[in-house]
Order: structure tokens, then sequence, then C-alpha cells
């Protein structure tokens, strides 16, 4: 830490006639260049980030956002350009490098110690001195707190605290580390719109002490909202960067697209809906005695498209796991399936093999692409093989099929991979995502289950999602529609289950509800009771 | 600077050309092995002239002609390596599930004690050779199963640590042996079982077109190519796979996971039994303690460094019994104790493994020329 003080302080007497004396770059990327597999996910960069503002980092998935930051937070060393930090030429070679440049990333995965409290986790590995001085670190992120409207608590355990605080906690942490460049990766897709609106008026605290910070965000009206300024990036290159007052969703989306996109999203009537799915006081309790779900009760008709919301962790992923068979229930749940032809069968303490015996056709995106959906290590073809390796006779599996799935898959959906033998653990996760819905759809199911479909996903691959929950709805499939963003739910869904706790918190209709209602609603149980 | 970044998958010249990309990851994965064994080659001929004053030249010749120097030389090496092969290939299904089963000494051992146990008692019955044979294979096939089947069941009931398992399992088996050879002792007093029907022969190997080892290299090659299609194209090879990445994978896909672990972990159990099988009546012709010889600890070597490919994992084998014949040889040849040997197989074998990290990594030196300005 004290070294890095030295390096930053000194004046370079050569920046400082060079720039205008308002706009003073912090960083710049000076051609940066990074290649995957001998494909430049990063292709001659060049991008400025200013003194106390906050710019967005605009593209589509896979147009490289992540790895260009990572490359200035240390955590990829560039193949070719350079950086340069208050003018001064630097090389960055890991996290600390970072740091010590004042230059701090916060993850959309959280790196935190779960058993620690928030203040020991603020100087986890800092190793300042031997005795550790928690009174006084105390001090210092209460501090750092009332100076930029934090709330947190040095004392709680970080197991206690929800997702909003834990990220608190992440920039906390960074800030305690002295960084003046703070580099946000999605930091809302796992906040509600209360918790974000808390979030942006934070950024703005910080960045009128002249923080610099940049946000990676894929929603647009976040975009118009928080940024001064967006610099966009398409297929690893440098589109271009435009100030937000003079930009509109439309015109950003077709610089990150690199074609005019509609930005609406299809919501047809339904019709001829039918009872597929019927679910009746469905308790779950988990390994450690926890609920999760508390006498849970609906319906999902085939036709429409059940949107259930909720803040993470909410009890949604058991909701689906439940009527998958991967997930026990409390006795007196009832899961009742009633197919096509109006035959029904209780899918509660089946397995999933009795139930695809059943011949229940069921299609699942759970939540987790690579750790449940897919198989990391396999390609695509195998892939497709998951969910009907066991058809046909004998010992060994005919790959035919699988293969021309495969092909199809990558074909409709545009699916970008060097080959057909790549493994699925190397694709994007847009792509990845393409192969699993692409998969679970081709079933011909009657009943789709998603989890977070369109997450971490770009605007262009969301709405192909969008518009395959679509098509299967029409086809009088049942989808339920597990989703993160309330903009998207009140859009796409036709009513919208609403979690809170484990709790139904009630269900309401997506054509008539407000953003506000919802939000409520995931906060407080029967805040609003709108059936 | 030293900047250690991942090597780009070898499939670099993507395109339509698929398959001269996988032909040039491959030759730099060979380019690289090659090299780390003329490495190890000539940091072990330094070594061997620092303590032996010998020319190292020499002493490679030695090894070479110490394997392969007569036809039996090379017939013995065949066998070996076939022993070690069919280990090996037993260990694969399981290490592809994940399952960390480093009982295969074991295992081996108890399918030895089967054999001998067969022939001890069957092999005054007069039973025609292919029958004796057969029930043999299936006696010591039964044996590891057996010792497959415990920890397996064990673990898919109540998740117990399969590594810790296997291994006390390997204990067992060695204390069962101790428990057997006074018992089967001969002559008696020798406290070791001897020969076994030294005399008639019974429940040996038949001489195959003359070759007394022929059988064991076509038994092996049989079962090597049965595991090779059994992991690449069947349906249990598929679940074996998907198990192995991620149970929850397997479960979501309505696999029963219990069951694919119990019945992998079994058959892996069995062709190492089998192995003891090879050893007994295929080429001691008789059981101790050191009937395993550790083959069961090397064979996950070659396991994983084949990827669990069977058709690699023979060349793999094959290597190790060269160093191993080799260096015994060189050991006796120029009077030196057996840690010399020792050595010369650890050097190989330290860069051998070494490799393997520079094939997935590239290692940069980076001049720091930024840092000046």
């Amino acid at each position: 830490m004290e070294k890095a003080k030295v390096t930053t302080v000194q004046n370079e007497p050569a920046a400082e006639g060079r720039e205008a004396p308002e706009r003073k770059p912090a960083v710049e990327l000076i051609g940066l260049t990074k290649y995957f597999r001998s494909i430049p996910v990063n292709d001659n960069i060049d991008m400025s980030i200013y003194k106390g503002e906050i710019l967005s980092l605009l593209g589509e998935n896979g147009s490289g956002k992540t790895t260009l930051m990572n490359m200035l937070s240390g955590i990829y060393f560039p193949d070719a350009g350079h950086i340069r930090v208050n003018g001064k030429p630097v090389v960055i070679n890991s996290p600390k490098d970072a740091l010590d440049l004042h230059i701090g990333m916060i993850h959309q995965h959280f790196k935190l110690v779960d058993v620690l409290t928030a203040a020991e986790n603020v100087v986890l590995g800092l190793n300042e001195s031997f005795r550790l001085n928690l009174r006084s670190v105390k001090r210092e992120v209460e501090a750092i707190c009332q100076r930029y409207g934090f709330e947190v608590d040095p004392d709680k355990k970080v197991y206690d605290m929800s997702v909003s605080e834990k990220q608190t906690l992440e920039i906390v942490k960074v800030l305690y580390r002295g960084a003046d460049i703070l580099i946000l990766d999605e930091p809302t897709a796992v906040l509600t719109p209360q918790e974000t609106k808390r979030l942006f008026e934070v950024m703005r605290n910080m960045k009128r002490d002249g923080k610099s910070i940049v946000i990676i965000t894929h929603k647009l009206h976040e975009v118009m909202e928080i940024s001064d300024r967006v610099a966009v990036l398409r297929k690893g290159k440098y589109v271009g960067d435009i100030e937000t007052a003079k930009t509109s969703p439309q015109e950003l989306t077709d610089m990150m697209v690199g074609r005019s996109v509609s930005l609406n999203i299809e919501r047809p009537e339904p019709h001829d809906v039918r009872e597929c799915l019927r679910v009746e006081h469905l308790s779950v309790t988990d390994a450690d005695g926890v609920r999760k779900l508390d006498d849970v009760s609906f319906k999902a008709y085939g036709g429409e498209i059940l949107g259930v919301a909720g803040i993470s962790g909410s009890g949604q992923k058991e909701l689906l796991e439940v009527v998958a068979g991967l997930q026990g229930a409390e006795p007196g749940s009832v899961v009742i399936y009633t197919d096509r032809d109006g035959r029904t069968s209780s899918l509660i303490g089946k397995t999933p093999m009795e139930i695809k015996k059943l011949g229940v056709h069921l299609a699942f995106v759970p939540e987790d692409r690579l750790g449940m959906g897919l198989v990391g290590d396999l390609d695509i073809a195998d892939n497709m093989l998951i969910r009907t390796y066991t058809e046909g006779g004998g010992i060994f599996v005919n790959m035919k099929k699988p293969r021309k799935l495969a092909e199809e898959i990558v074909e409709e959906f545009e699916v970008v991979t060097p080959d057909m033998l790549t493994p699925v653990r190397k694709l994007s996760g847009g792509n990845v995502q393409k192969v699993l819905v692409g998969r679970e759809i081709s079933g011909e199911p009657s009943l789709l289950m998603s989890a977070y479909a369109v997450r971490g996903l770009d605007i262009n691959t969301s709405y192909t999602i969008y518009r395959l929950m679509n098509e299967q709805k029409e086809k009088g499939t049942a989808v339920i529609y597990v989703g993160e963003d309330l903009d998207v739910l009140l859009e796409l869904c036709d009513r919208i289950l609403v979690l809170c706790g484990g709790r139904v918190s009630g269900i309401v209709e997506g054509r008539k509800t407000t953003k506000e209602e919802v939000g409520l609603m995931m906060t407080h149980v029967g805040a609003v009771r709108a059936e | 600077m030293i900047h250690i970044s991942k090597r780009p998958d070898f499939n670099r010249f993507t395109g339509e050309k698929k398959k001269y990309n996988r032909y040039a990851g491959m030759l730099i994965g060979v380019g690289i092995r090659l090299a780390a064994l003329l490495l190890s080659l000539v940091v072990s001929g330094v070594v061997i002239y620092a303590i032996t004053k010998l020319n190292p030249l020499k002493v490679y010749a030695e090894m070479v002609s110490g394997s392969f120097g007569t036809s039996r030389r090379v017939w013995v090496w065949l066998r070996d390596t076939a022993l070690l092969l069919v280990i090996a290939v037993g260990l694969a299904p399981a290490f592809k599930m994940r399952f960390w089963n480093i009982g295969a000494e074991g295992q081996v051992l108890v399918g030895a004690l089967a054999t001998s146990a067969c022939m001890i008692y069957m092999g005054s019955a007069n039973i025609p050779t292919p029958l004796f044979l057969i029930i043999m294979a299936a006696a010591s096939v039964l044996a590891g199963a057996l010792w497959g089947i415990v920890p397996a069941v064990f673990k898919a009931r109540w998740g117990t640590n399969e590594t810790l398992f296997t291994l006390m399992m390997n204990y067992i088996a060695i204390q069962l042996t101790n428990f057997f050879i006074p018992m089967w002792e001969h002559p008696k007093g020798s406290n070791t079982v001897g020969i076994i029907n030294a005399g008639t022969k019974a429940g040996w190997f038949p001489e195959i077109f003359g070759q007394q080892y022929l059988l064991n290299v076509l038994i092996v090659a049989v079962i090597s190519v049965l595991m090779f299609f059994y992991l690449k194209r069947s349906k249990h090879g598929y679940e074996i796979a998907v198990v192995g990445q991620s149970e929850n994978t397997a479960r979501y896909a309505a696999m029963n996971v219990k069951k694919i672990i119990v019945r992998t972990t079994t058959l892996s159990g069995a062709i190492c039994g089998l192995g003891g099988f090879l050893a007994v009546a295929g080429a001691d012709h008789t059981v101790s303690t050191g009937t395993a010889g550790g083959r069961g600890f090397v064979a996950i070597i070659v396991a994983w460094l084949a990827k669990f490919n069977p058709i690699i994992m023979a060349l793999i084998s094959a290597m190790l019994v060269f160093l191993n014949k080799g260096a015994i040889a060189i050991a006796s040849r120029f009077n030196l104790s057996n840690d010399v040997s020792d050595i010369i197989q650890g050097i190989i074998l330290f860069f051998i493994l070494g490799s393997e990290f520079f094939i997935n990594y590239r290692v940069r030196i980076t001049r720091g020329k930024e840092k000046e300005a």
C-alpha cells in the first residue's frame, strides 16, 4: 500500500501540458489487444476513462467488455498495447498491481469469506501489520460509509448478509484499499429496483468525490439513468463513445448490434389456455432445516407465460426443482401435471426418471447452466444427448440424431463456436444458453420452465430468448419464466407470481401491474393483492 | 519478467479445416513431450556421469538391450506392459467418473489370491485348460469386483470418502495374503507360496504359437479395445462422463447416480482383479504381498496421462515398463545399486509429467521496457 502511493503521486511533466484542463483522463487504454485461442476478443482498443465520470461500457455478450476490464484490473495480461494511469505508462500484472494504482474491480461473483465479518473481509489479505487493529478498520469503514451513503454493519458476518449488502461490502472493500477508479461488472443484475436506486445514489456520491466509475450493464435504461458517457464494444472492437445526454436506447442498441433492432417485446394474447400444472400447499425445507418454500399454491396454464418475480433466493430455484423431480417436498404438498389430453399425474416424490417415464414433456432451463443443464467438457452434440441418450436399443448411443440437432441449433440460433468439437464450457455465456435453450425446446415440451434465462445475455440474444418463449406459448406450452429484470417480466408475462422469502406474495396481471407494485410485493408479503 | 498464460487450444487454425487443427495441436503436444524426453535423458546422463563416471551413451545402450536385447526380453516386456495396461484400463472408468479409486493394488491382489486358490485346490482335478482358465478368471473378477463394490456402496449410500476407503481396502488385501501364505506355503517353512503346480502346470497360461506370453497380450488387447468403445460410445460410458463432470447434471438428466457409481466402480475393481489373474496364471505362478508390486499406483499415472484413452495408455505403459526394465538392467550390468535405476526413472518421469504443464501453459519472458518509460 505504501509503495503504491509513491508510484502514483508523482507527476508526469509530459502529461500536464497535453491534456485539456477539465478533461483529464485518469486511465488511457492504448491499443489493448487480447487473444483467446487466436481469436481477438479485444482488438486494438483505445479508450479513456476520465476523472469524476461514470462511464457505461456497453456491448453484446462476447464483445469483450469483461475481458477489457480484467486487463485493467490485473486479471489478464494484454497481448499487445499498454495502459497509462494519470498519463504515466504502467504494467499491471496482478490485481494487487491494479490496486496499487488505485484501480479496483467489483466482480459479478463476490469474493468474500462467508464466516468473517464485514470489517474482517475489508482487511483480509492486506497484511498491514502483524496484529489486526480491527477497531481502527471499523472506524475507517464507518467513515467511508458516511462519506458516500453506504449502510454497512462492520460486525455483521457475511453469511448473514443479503446480496445487496454483500455488494456494498465489496465496494467498501475496494474503496478502503484506496481505489479511485472503480469497475463494476453488472452490479445491478442481482438487485431489486429499490436496491439499484440506492446503488446509483452511492455511485453519484462517489462521482462527486472525484472517483471514476466504469459500469458494465446490459440494461439500457440504467445506462441512460446513471452514466455520463457510454463506450460501446462490438465483437472485440471499440465502436465509439457518446455522451449519454446526446443519445437514446435505440441508438445505443444499434451501435452495439451493428444494425437496427426492435426493442419491443411482443406479448400475444393467450388463447386456448388449459391447466397444465397445479401446485398446492407446496412447502420445501432444505438440508439445514431452513424453510425455502412455504405453502405455495398457483396454477400454470398452457398457452400463457407465468412470470416468477422475487429477490434472488426467495425460493425460485426450489420451486422449479420440485417440479422437475430434483428436490423433495414436505408432506401435504401437491403438484399435479395435466397433459394435452387431459390426463393428470402427480409429480410429488417422483425422480426425474419416473417423471420422464410418465410421459411428461418437461423442459427445464436451470439457473446453473454448466453445473446442471449442460456438461462443460462435452461438445454440443454430446450435450444434446443428455435428454435422449437412453433412446434406441443396444448398449451404444446413437450419435446421428444429436449431431444433426446440434448442427440445427448452431445454425438456427447463430451459436458462435470455433467448430463442432469444442467443449461447451469454452463458449461464451450467451452461446452456452442458446445451446441449452435450443435443446430444451427441441423436445416439444408441454411445460417449459426457465430460471434466469437471459442472465448475462446481451440484448440481441435476450430478445431471441423472449421470442422463443413466445413461440412456445403460441404452441400451447405452459411457460414458467423466472426472471430478475422487472421491466422484462412486465412486458413479457401474462401473469406474474411474486415470491417473498419462500411465500407467495401475490399473483398479478402482467398487463395491469406496475414495477413499483411488484417491487413492493417482492419485499413485503401480501403488500398488494391483485387477484 | 516471466509471464505464464494458458496456452490457446491447439485447434488454433480455426475455420473449415478441422482435421488440420487437431493435427497441429497433436504435433505441438508430441513435440513438447519429445523435447521433455530428450532433456530428461541429458539430465540423467549428467547425473549418471557424476555418480558413476560411466559413459551415459553406453548406459542408455545397455538400457535398450536390457529391455529388448533378446526375444525373451521383448516378450517379458510385452507381458509386463500388458499387466500394467490392464490395471490402468480397469481404473479408467472409475477415474473418468471422478471416483478416486486408489485401491487397484488391493483389487489386483485379491484377484491374484482367488486365482491362486483355484490353482491350488482345483489343480489336481484335471479340468480342461480352457475351462480351468475361465473358472480362474471368473474367480479373480469376482474377488476384484467385491473389492470395488464395497467402497462404492458406502460412497453411494452414506457419502463416505472413496479415497481413504479404497486405500484401506489395500491393507485388508495385504493382510489376507499374509493369512493365506502360511496355509499355502511350499516348501514347508519357506514362508512363501512357491511356484504353484510346478510339475503339472495346471492353470498356467498355455503357449500359443510357441509363445508363452502371447495369451496375456491378447487378453489385454481385447479388454483395452472393448474399454475404448465402452467409454467412448456406450450409454454407460456417457453416463460415466456426465456423472464425473457434475452429479447435478446427471440427476437433471434423469440418471440414477448411485447405481452408476456402484456399477462403474464394480467394473473397475473386476478388471483390476483380472489383472491379478494375469499376474499369477500368466506370469508369476505364485502369489505374495508383492504380486501387485505397486502397479496399482503406477497405473493411476498411466490412466491420467492418457486422459483415459486405452490406446494411449498402451503406449505409456510400454514406456514405463521399458524404463523400469532398462534401469534394472543397467543396475545389474554396471554393478550399481538399485537406487540408481530409481533415480533415472524418477528423472525421466519428472520431465514427462512436467511437460504437461508446458503443454497446457505458455511461458513468455516479457521485457519490462514499459517500465523504463
